[in-house]
């Protein structure tokens, strides 16, 4: 065998993040499965498998990302199959398949905000929080600072185009991002 | 000025329920909700696809079937349709090709499937199918029944205009017992995804990734391990999907493939064997809407290494003395032999133990030889296994209503048969195509060895045949002619693949042998020259053959027997339509 998993072991394999310390670890309880059930029920009978992304939603809120342990789990809620969980995780880049920091930046790098300035942001915020850009590869394009405290991720337009630079703090929206801006944040949450 | 037909072509084919289409320049009329790829191929007017299967959902993901279509313009207000001489609206052309897998025809509707827009729509869907595609034909075991391969030289442009790195994928993967897949040769038509999902109902395969990533999968942990699974190495258009079985066995080229039938249940499973050289190589289903669709269990296709296995018995062996080894002889002594020592048995001490698995053909010519040896206890063993659900059948004998038919009533036959072998009431056993220590027959190595003469004809070495006085070498169901009736009651044919191995022969052959040198004087058994001749006289016989020849049953057979049964998976594609 190869140390490298191959193509298809790659789907589950661990892909270790600092940030994992601040989200609770994926495990099934009561208290999920009823959220997930809940999910399920808004969809008609014999449509089970709709729920996939709701639920996908649910617990990427909960527990930060997709963990492989997840993926079976949610199958097994919707009447679906593993294979086609994972064919949906992988395929949005919104869903994480990598444990984000606690505060997570999505830099937009589409071209009216990376025309404005994102371009500079993203290796702005590496460095501030102590990460390569070169680390990052294609199939998870983030990166975690060692603390797991802060991640970073180049994403597709926001909709906010007229007031770019835009950037994603978790779920809040900063528009006409400078260096300035990226300071005050890192220095808000780091206390 | 010429006259206006009459009725106009929309309202004659409406009647019909039908649509015109001018494809390629010629109008044709074809049922409403016809797709479009269909319609085309049918009048031979080719559109090359990758993920479009007749027998699968349409996801019209490949583009591959561009086509240039056009219909009558849209009318202003008001306006009034006009009418060419031939009765048919002007087509104005769309500028943009569509895909002929998901648009049906409809009323004056014109299609192109040659042309610089279609020539350059496939070209460009070409040129970007193999951006990523690794060009390994050399190695590819798809080489020569490829469609991107085939479709690149028809439509593709020749070179390669992509200087950037191709993405890197999974290769040599084995996703199941069965079956290899190499990500980066996949086109991503998804056929294979959909089979799993539609037809098997184990939905294992998916694709993940996205973009130039995508790829199938399965999920790590589970496996493609159905029974059905080798049907997406025949789905697959290209190399993505191979068979762990035939990888680098053999060029397709060099094989050539014999339409005939699955001989290992009832179902009677289309199939097409391919060999070289007097050796199979594979077995993949012929497709038959009535019978088996296009699919073919697994554990039946490769159910064909007894053929070419050095277990097969090459000459006929002979016992000189009591006790003594079986010693290689000649047709011709055996023969002789066999005769004189037939001549010696008593018939009621004798019992005939026929197979399931011989043609219709073969069994009237049992009938013949039991008829001139005045032997009355004749039976076939019965096998039965568990119905899938999907093509297997219960019966895993592939002509019991032949059997039924020529031989009349079976079933009971073979108990009292070995009740008699072991009350020493029956001392003469011919065995034919069986071994009698199988758990179906249910003779014991002591039973067989209590018997005063055993003659055994089967292809292969087994215990009955160790056992045997004489053993006549006969042929498996890749070597001779000759039909079957399958569950359904429906009569197929067996086309002979390959020469006999060695010195063996076909079966029908040896029992007409037998009866005339017995001394039989019908015209009628010992003049047939083929197992075409034998059908011949059969069809004069039994009711249900009548007006039946080897020509008109046809490669796709014919229901002769009302029998009742159903082939679950035909009914359910049926259901679905």
């Amino acid at each position: 065998m190869s140390e490298t998993p191959n193509a298809i072991d790659a789907i589950t394999a661990a892909k270790p993040s600092p940030g994992e310390q601040h989200f609770p670890k994926f495990a099934v309880t009561d208290n999920l499965v009823e959220a997930a059930q809940k999910l399920v029920a808004r969809y008609p009978e014999g449509k089970e498998q709709s729920a996939v992304l709701p639920i996908i939603h649910m617990v990427q809120e909960k527990f930060g990302y997709i963990c492989p342990e997840a993926m079976p789990w949610i199958a097994e809620m919707c009447k679906s199959t593993p294979i086609h969980v994972a064919g949906i995780v992988t395929f949005y880049p919104g869903i994480h398949t990598m444990c984000p920091g606690k505060y997570h930046f999505r830099v937009c790098r589409t071209i009216a905000c990376s025309l404005s300035g994102g371009e500079e942001l993203i290796p702005y915020i590496c460095q501030k929080i102590g990460v390569n850009p070169a680390d990052m590869s294609d199939e998870e394009p983030m990166l975690v600072s060692a603390d797991g405290l802060w991640s970073v991720e180049p994403v597709e337009c926001l909709a906010n185009c007229g007031f770019g630079p835009n950037i994603m703090l978790n779920e809040t929206l900063y528009s006409q991002v400078t260096t300035k801006t990226i300071d005050e944040l890192i220095a808000k949450y780091s206390k | 000025m010429s006259t206006k037909p009459s009725i106009l072509p929309k309202d004659a084919a409406a009647a019909e329920g039908k649509v015109n289409v001018q494809i390629n320049g010629t109008w044709y009329r074809f049922p409403k909700g016809t797709r479009i790829a269909d319609a085309c191929n049918s009048v031979g007017a080719h559109v090359p696809c990758f993920c479009y299967h007749p027998k699968l959902s349409v996801v019209g993901s490949c583009r591959m079937c561009l086509v240039e279509q056009g219909m009558p313009p849209r009318l202003a207000p008001g306006a009034t349709p006009t009418y060419g001489e031939d009765g048919y609206q002007p087509i104005s052309w769309m500028p943009r090709a569509i895909i002929a897998c998901a648009n049906t025809v409809a009323e004056n509707m014109g299609i192109r499937t040659t042309g610089k827009l279609t020539e350059e729509a496939r070209r460009g869907v070409l040129e970007f199918l193999l951006t990523n595609h690794p060009l390994d034909c050399p190695i590819c075991d798809q080489a020569g029944e490829c469609k991107l391969q085939e479709y690149t030289t028809d439509y593709g442009r020749g070179t390669h205009r992509f200087t950037e790195n191709k993405t890197k994928k999974g290769k040599n993967l084995s996703i199941g017992p069965r079956v290899n897949l190499d990500q980066e040769r996949c086109v991503l038509c998804r056929r294979c995804v959909r089979f799993m999902k539609e037809v098997v109902g184990e939905d294992v395969l998916g694709v993940v990734g996205r973009g130039t990533h995508n790829a199938i999968a399965c999920y790590p942990g589970t496996r493609l391990d159905s029974n059905y699974s080798m049907n997406v190495v025949d789905l697959c258009p290209v190399g993505a999907m191979t068979s762990k079985d035939f990888r680098f066995k053999m060029r397709v080229w060099f094989l050539k493939s014999t339409p005939t039938i699955d001989v290992n249940c009832g179902t009677g499973t289309n199939i097409n064997i391919w060999t070289r050289e007097q050796q199979v190589y594979r077995i993949t289903p012929r497709q038959n809407d009535e019978v088996n669709s296009c699919w073919m269990p697994d554990d039946h296709r490769l159910n064909y290494k007894f053929i070419n296995a050095p277990e097969r018995l090459t000459t006929p062996l002979i016992k000189t003395d009591a006790g003594a080894e079986q010693r290689p002889t000649t047709w011709d002594a055996a023969l002789n032999v066999v005769v004189e020592q037939l001549h010696r048995m008593a018939p009621a001490e004798t019992a005939i133990v026929a197979s399931a698995r011989m043609t219709n053909e073969e069994l009237y010519m049992v009938r013949a030889l039991a008829r001139q040896l005045g032997i009355t206890k004749i039976d076939v063993v019965p096998r039965k296994g568990v119905n899938d659900g999907m093509l297997v059948s219960e019966d895993r004998n592939p002509n019991t209503n032949g059997a039924k038919l020529v031989l009349g009533k079976t079933g009971n036959g073979l108990a009292t048969i070995r009740r008699g072998v072991r009350n020493g009431s029956i001392r003469f056993v011919i065995s034919l195509g069986e071994d009698l220590t199988s758990e179906e027959a249910g003779f014991t190595p002591e039973d067989l060895a209590g018997l005063d003469y055993l003659l055994a004809v089967h292809h292969t070495e087994n215990a009955t045949t160790k056992a045997a006085d004489v053993v006549l070498p006969s042929v498996t169901f890749a070597e001779k002619y000759g039909t079957m009736i399958n569950v359904t009651g429906r009569i197929q044919r067996l086309n002979k693949a390959i020469e006999p191995i060695g010195d063996s022969r076909s079966d029908w052959a040896i029992f007409r042998e037998l009866s005339e040198r017995l001394g039989c004087d019908c015209v009628r058994v010992i003049a047939c020259p083929s197992p075409m001749m034998v059908l011949e006289e059969m069809a004069q016989e039994f009711a249900p053959m009548k007006g039946l020849t080897w020509g008109n049953i046809g490669n796709a057979g014919k229901v002769i027997i009302e029998t009742g049964v159903t082939i679950p998976l035909i009914e359910r594609s049926k259901a679905k339509n």
